[in-house]
């Protein structure tokens, strides 16, 4: 069978999965209102201001690498498909390829964004 | 092998003969779809219920044992308590991301679970791109839980969240080379044609030292992946209440939790299929008796097996080692992993490319 059709199959039973259990969970679970119950669970004080705030620079940075080497690996998944019939010649031209996204992670390492600080 | 193709054509031709070809299609797309809800469902029982038995075992304790034999039906109570809780959402939270995260964890998951081939012939998605379309399914994962993090207006669940962004983001570059190590070996991504490639050995044994260090690559990523282990800080019990899902109640909760066993599950069914040869049986060259016994025994028992001896793997790995610090995790990725999976690249496309492989 065409597997995007099945590609949809999946997407709806997910979704159903998670549209049965809460709305099952609604039906038959009890409700009381309470103004403590809407409060964050914190510390048992209310919290003080809000927590949509600016965060630590240093998961960006890690972040910005990320993406980096996820496109690479995104480009080596096609060129392994056929590296058996390149041979020594897809060796080499990946060689280079690897070379320079080396130096990157080298740079980024040389100047302490690898470090956590 | 037994292909489990024969039965679905099978039952294809039995439905076409009765009515027409779209009926007969949308009938099977309800099989499907309630065969993976089902296995899903089971999955999920049967990784909480192992979880618990193993973390009993290796604290010498007995684990759950009132309920039903072996405590066997615990499980199902548990499930029960938590359908009968109430579902909080508290006042200041973003209430349409709160709501939605939930969703994207799981599509995330039934997503790659429904890549899994289970038997010859047994598999729902079958992509010639399988590792790719696996990889970036499981992917989104991490968006669901940065939303529920952020969303929940709670510092510890942002700050769960966040760990868990870099950490997970940082750990796919790491299964992504091990499994790009072997699609190097095999020259495919699809995953029924990657169990096809191991029928004369599996990729462990066939693909030299760079096999073994991409698995032992992956068992280390793959556990980070799915936040479990000693890698568990997203949701440091001691340190952030439950990390980015503090604030949710009730069976919201509940979804996170099955989200992240059936991941292990998926994680360790994954490094079954690809490196040690999914549904394909154990062979010794030259022990024809052997052989046909091995043979003997259905394939979806051969990768429940393995899949099922990975993740008791990985349950000892979770319940023997302390849980390690931020800085140290993203430190053994960057410093370490990615460089050495880089190499190990290398070194399997040269002993690919000079043939030096079984």
């Amino acid at each position: 069978m065409n597997n995007f059709v099945l590609l949809v199959v999946v997407i709806l039973i997910a979704i159903l999965i998670v549209a049965a259990a809460i709305g099952i969970a609604k039906l038959i679970a009890p409700r009381s209102y309470n103004p403590q119950k809407g409060e964050a669970y914190e510390c048992g004080i209310p919290t003080r201001g809000k927590s949509w705030m600016q965060f630590k620079v240093g998961y960006y940075l890690f972040a910005i690498l990320f993406l980096m080497f996820d496109v690479e690996t995104v480009f080596l998944f096609a060129w392994a498909v056929v590296v058996q019939d390149l041979g020594v010649y897809g060796l080499l031209s990946v060689l280079f390829f690897l070379l320079i996204l080396v130096l990157g992670l080298a740079y980024a390492w040389r100047k302490g964004a690898l470090e956590w600080k | 092998m037994f292909d489990f193709g024969v039965v679905t054509s099978w039952i294809h031709t039995q439905l076409t003969s009765v009515m027409p070809e779209g009926l007969a299609v949308f009938l099977e797309c309800v099989a499907i779809g309630v065969c993976l809800l089902l296995l899903y469902v089971v999955i999920a029982i049967i990784m909480i219920y192992m979880e618990r038995k193993v973390c009993a075992a290796f604290q010498c304790r007995l684990g759950p044992q009132r309920v039903g034999p072996w405590g066997s039906v615990q499980v199902f109570c548990d499930v029960f308590k938590m359908l009968t809780k109430e579902i909080i959402i508290i006042r200041h939270s973003d209430k349409f991301l709160y709501n939605l995260a939930p969703y994207i964890v799981i599509l995330a998951s039934v997503m790659a679970f429904a890549c899994i081939p289970i038997n010859r012939g047994m598999e729902i998605l079958d992509f010639n791109v399988g590792i790719l379309f696996f990889m970036a399914a499981s992917s989104i994962g991490v968006v669901g839980i940065l939303l529920a993090g952020w969303s929940s207006n709670n510092k510890f669940s942002l700050i769960g969240a966040m760990r868990s962004g870099a950490q997970m983001i940082s750990y796919e570059l790491s299964i992504g080379l091990s499994i790009l190590t072997i699609v190097v070996l095999t020259d495919t991504m699809q995953f029924s044609e990657i169990v096809m490639r191991q029928a004369d050995g599996w990729f462990i044994f066939k693909g030299h030292i760079p096999a073994v260090i991409a698995f032992i690559i992956y068992l280390i990523a793959g556990n980070a992946e799915v936040n479990r282990g000693p890698f568990d800080l997203p949701e440091a019990e001691s340190e952030l209440t439950a990390g980015y899902h503090t604030e949710y109640s009730g069976m919201h909760f509940g979804l996170f939790y099955v989200a992240e066993f059936v991941n292990l599950f998926i994680i360790s069914s994954i490094a079954a299929t690809v490196f040690l040869g999914g549904w394909m049986p154990l062979h010794i060259p030259g022990l024809d008796g052997f052989n046909a016994v091995m043979d003997a025994i259905p394939g979806f028992i051969w990768f429940f097996a393995k899949a099922l001896f990975v993740v008791w793997l990985l349950m000892w790995i979770k319940w023997t080692f302390p849980r390690l610090r931020i800085d140290q995790i993203l430190t053994l990725e960057w410093k370490y992993l990615v460089p050495i999976g880089l190499l190990n690249l290398l070194l399997m496309v040269v002993v690919v490319v000079f043939k030096l492989h079984f």
